[in-house]
């Protein structure tokens, strides 16, 4: 084994002092993000850890990585130029709703659609928290805040719906307290080649709190949400037995041993299913007239720019006559004076 | 060859091409500019397109000229008034008829005055030359289009191709004019139709014929004779200001051994740039065509931290958008080349013509104080050098650098002698690598105050770098008052380093001229040419013409102290002007100022200097 390999979560840890509010989703994610660096045996030189602005994008401050705090929204730019200026490199993007949806919006769209190499996670707490409390791109409509008294009058971007209509090839979601599978979910991230999005329902403790409450808190959080995993049954529940169906074009809630339905009759998870139809459906699932779907609800095998950028730079290096300045200089059209 | 009537002898001619913007005129005139190089004369050439693609047919909006200025000695400039004009329909003649030097010669294609285009053009009469009042000129009213297709009308080609060769009738008829050789122009009709015969064979013939007609008409038609001009010898090629700036760049690259980075979004008129870069993968060029200007420039910061050489290009509107990214990289001490090729403004303003009106942007157009380097190329040819020397500042020095070109030498070309790169200074890349004692990432080099550059991938090194202030010996945040002073004070002191690692401004003419011209960036030409003529008038003029801009050369303030009266030129509302005044405010300065979106003329500049010589 290398000495790589044996590398520890707390190798990742920087020596500044961690400045989010106590009871922040945020340390969760942290520790998360650092538990799965570990377990996929990065070495801290190779990874380049660049976020824009808000709560969230202070975290390459924490990280003993390389690191890059950049300017609100377009972490995604930043990431996408260190990743295709060298390959090589690891790259995580940490953003929020406010920074890649809003003031971002263009480069994440955009940055998904080439499929750049990079792991984005998405810090979502439906608030603006270092502003002090105004609405996000995905505050639900209606929903109160210092600049909406009276409620918005706006619909929220789904960040799932979002990625996919952009061509988007990695969707997932999970829960800010769930280590666990939010450490499962950055290492398949990790393992996806091309712009992986993970979509984390963070709690902000100050200015939103409780705002996931409804499907994260113990007593339902099996009953309101299901864990997707590719190749398995759509099924979910305390008692494991409601499922998925297809019902027309829709999706439907059914419970296994009603209405006749077995377990046969559920749906199976296909994340690699290249038609997006129904990880459309199943990414805007919400609650209450659906479970929330967590996991990875799409990763399908793409062209990844960064290394068609470099292959294309080969293929042309190798039947072009001009190797250097001075070949280029002396090409085409020159004359002599004497 | 038959005997001419009349052979004007000439020091230097200016040739206008114009057209309809679908009659070829950019490729007949670059052709032309060409084979006048390749005989021996020093060029300058300048296109004016209009900023439609394909503006309505026939009218004045739809004109697409080129001109070339060529000569016995050497030419600064495009040539402000043509001695020869040829205009391919009523629109260009009514177009450029004004920008006619007296006694010039005007070759028009009578068969397109017909009444439907006179009315297009503008024209009440039926006689456009009585209507312009054009009698003094020598006017050759060639029936270029009966020409040509009675040139071609056994060759079976359809009426479109045919009316497509009359460009090169024109060229041909140009050829006899000047006396100059056909080859260059049949090698390229070779080349460029290689697959098709018949095409090649219908250009041929009609340059061919279009030259022959000269001889035809040669007993009414004075012809010009320009000998060839003593230039440096060496093998030369044509080069526009806007592939300068691209070529800068890749000798950077291959002189510092970094890949080159290239974040941009088109734009006009620096999109040359991008589409040359984009071509060079030959070269192993990494060209990010970005979604929008704030995602060029940060895609390009993103490459700077990976450890490339950095660029990104744009005009002025792009520049605006760039500003709030401009000033990450000032903090985070990295360094890039943002290249503005400036176009009138503001806003949208005037995308196909030039301006000097983004120098306070460049240099103040930022949250914060947020010092960058300011470098202005001057010429076509020396957008090469320039380009160049902003790469190797920003890398030794570790710094934002914001390179100016203008519309004007960015679409010019001149004869560019081919250098050999290993003639050009070495481009010092501050890597670290071995571990330094106490190595933090804001350590500083002691002469230039630059901080080191640590590459991700690098072991030992990693480090966080950000837009929020930064501890002076950390690296770390801080928001303590004391530190940001002294961090916004190095910034600006590492910036005006620079200047122990630039030139000294080198001033034109006499330390006791009655007159300093002071100028910087593309009007260098125009200016050049203004003074150099005053002094063969027997004035005593003197040019400093400014190509580092921040920071000034140090011995700025010493060349200005010697002259009494000194007039700053530029083409805007007093930009440069007031930053002198900023920075010298014991000297008195006169501005002449022109947006007119058209560089100087130099007869402008000759009257007003005239002026202020007998104020």
């Amino acid at each position: 084994m290398s000495v790589e390999s044996q590398i520890k979560f707390t190798d990742f840890k920087s020596d500044q002092s961690v400045k989010w509010c106590p009871g922040c989703g945020d340390h969760a994610i942290l520790n998360s993000v650092q538990k799965a660096m570990a377990n996929l045996g990065y070495s801290k030189e190779e990874v380049a850890v660049i976020s824009g602005i808000g709560c969230s994008s202070r975290f390459p401050y924490y990280m003993e990585t390389y690191g890059f705090h950049t300017i609100h929204g377009r972490g995604s730019a930043i990431a996408s130029g260190v990743k295709v200026a060298n390959p090589r490199l690891k790259v995580w993007q940490i953003t929020g709703d406010g920074d890649a949806l809003a003031i971002g919006g263009n480069h994440f769209i955009h940055t998904i659609r080439r499929n750049v190499d990079l792991n984005v996670i998405l810090f979502n707490n439906q608030i603006y928290g270092l502003t002090k409390g105004q609405y996000s791109p995905t505050s639900k409509r209606g929903f109160i805040s210092k600049t909406s008294p009276f409620g918005t009058v706006e619909s929220p971007f789904r960040p799932g719906e979002l990625c996919i209509g952009a061509r988007g090839h990695f969707f997932a979601r999970c829960i800010d307290k769930d280590l666990k599978h939010s450490v499962e979910m950055m290492e398949e991230a990790a393992a996806h080649e091309g712009t992986s999005i993970i979509e984390i329902l963070q709690n902000c403790v100050i200015y939103n709190d409780k705002t996931h409450n409804a499907i994260t808190d113990k007593a339902h959080s099996e009953d309101r949400t299901i864990k997707l995993e590719h190749g398995k049954p759509m099924i979910f529940g305390k008692d494991r037995n409601k499922g998925l169906v297809l019902d027309g074009l829709n999706l439907k809630v059914e419970t296994i041993g009603q209405n006749g339905i077995t377990e046969a009759d559920i749906l199976i998870h296909d994340a690699h299913c290249e038609d997006t139809t129904l990880h459309l459906k199943l990414a805007d699932m919400e609650y209450p007239d659906y479970p929330v779907a967590l996991g990875v609800i799409r990763a399908v095998k793409a062209p990844v720019y960064d290394q068609c950028v470099e292959s294309q730079l080969n293929d042309v290096q190798e039947v072009s006559k001009i190797k250097s300045f001075k070949d280029l200089v002396h090409s085409g059209d020159t004359w002599d004076v004497e | 060859m038959g005997k001419r009537s009349k052979v004007i002898e000439k020091e230097e001619v200016v040739v206008r091409f114009s057209g309809d913007s679908g009659d070829g005129m950019q490729l007949t005139g670059t052709l032309f500019s060409y084979t006048s190089a390749i005989f021996g004369n020093d060029i300058s050439t300048f296109p004016d397109y209009p900023a439609e693609i394909r503006a309505p047919q026939g009218t004045i909006s739809g004109v697409s000229g080129f001109q070339v200025h060529f000569g016995h000695s050497e030419v600064y400039t495009p040539g402000d008034y043509c001695d020869v004009l040829v205009a391919m329909n009523p629109a260009a003649l009514k177009a450029n008829a004004k920008w006619m030097k007296p006694g010039g010669t005007i070759i028009l294609d009578v068969d397109s005055c017909d009444e439907k285009n006179l009315i297009k053009a503008g024209y009440e009469t039926d006689d456009p030359i009585i209507e312009d009042k054009l009698g003094d000129y020598h006017i050759v009213k060639a029936p270029i289009t009966t020409l040509t297709k009675e040139s071609l009308k056994d060759m079976g080609l359809d009426n479109k191709s045919i009316l497509r060769s009359k460009n090169m009738y024109a060229l041909g008829l140009v050829y006899w004019l000047f006396d100059r050789p056909l080859d260059h122009t049949r090698e390229y009709i070779q080349k460029k139709f290689a697959k098709k015969p018949l095409i090649v064979e219908a250009n041929l013939k009609v340059l061919s014929d279009g030259y022959n007609y000269g001889n035809i008409i040669q007993a009414v038609t004075p012809s010009y004779h320009i000998h060839p001009a003593d230039i440096k010898k060496g093998k030369y090629r044509n080069l526009s200001g806007n592939v300068a700036v691209a070529w800068g760049f890749l000798a950077a690259a291959e002189k510092s051994n970094l890949q080159l980075f290239l974040g941009s979004y088109p734009i006009t008129p620096a999109t040359e740039i991008l589409q040359e870069l984009s071509a060079r993968k030959d070269l192993g060029v990494k060209v990010f065509q970005a979604e929008d200007e704030i995602a060029g420039i940060c895609t390009a910061i993103g490459a700077s931290f990976s450890g490339s050489l950095a660029i990104t290009t744009t005009s002025g509107p792009g520049l605006a958008l760039k500003g709030e990214a401009i000033g990450l990289a000032v903090m985070a001490e990295l360094p890039i080349v943002i290249v503005n090729v400036q176009r009138g403004g503001p806003s949208t303003g005037l995308p196909t013509k030039t301006e000097q009106s983004d120098l306070m942007q460049a240099l103040y157009g930022r949250n914060g104080e947020s010092p960058v380097v300011v470098i202005a190329a001057s010429s076509p040819t020396n957008s090469f050098d320039y380009a160049f020397y902003a790469a190797k500042v920003a890398v030794e020095h570790m710094t934002p650098v914001i390179l100016l070109t203008d519309g004007f030498i960015a679409n010019g070309t001149q004869p560019w002698l081919i250098p050999d790169l290993a003639d050009w200074p070495e481009i010092k890349v501050p890597f670290v690598t071995e571990k330094i004692d106490d190595w933090h990432p804001y350590l500083r080099d002691p002469e230039k105050l630059s901080r080191y550059w640590a590459t991700p991938g690098t072991k030992g090194f990693e480090h966080r770098l950000g837009g929020l202030e930064k501890d002076a010996v950390t690296g770390a945040v801080s928001h303590d008052a004391l530190n940001h002073q002294r961090m916004v004070e190095l910034r600006e002191e590492k910036v005006q380093k620079v200047a122990n690692f630039i030139p000294e401004l080198e001033v034109i003419g006499e330390d006791d001229a009655d007159l300093l011209v002071v100028g910087w960036g593309g009007t260098f030409g125009h200016l050049f040419t203004a003074v150099d003529e005053l002094t063969h008038e027997g004035h005593n003029v003197a040019l400093a013409h400014f190509n580092y801009i921040k920071p000034l050369p140090l011995n700025t303030k010493e060349v200005l102290k010697r002259y009494k009266k000194i007039v700053v030129c530029e083409l805007n509302m007093g930009q440069f002007a007031n930053y002198l005044t900023m920075n010298f405010p014991e000297f008195k300065y006169k501005k002449f100022n022109k947006v007119q979106g058209q560089p100087f003329t130099v007869i402008e500049l000759k009257e007003h200097f005239i002026t202020l010589l007998e104020e």
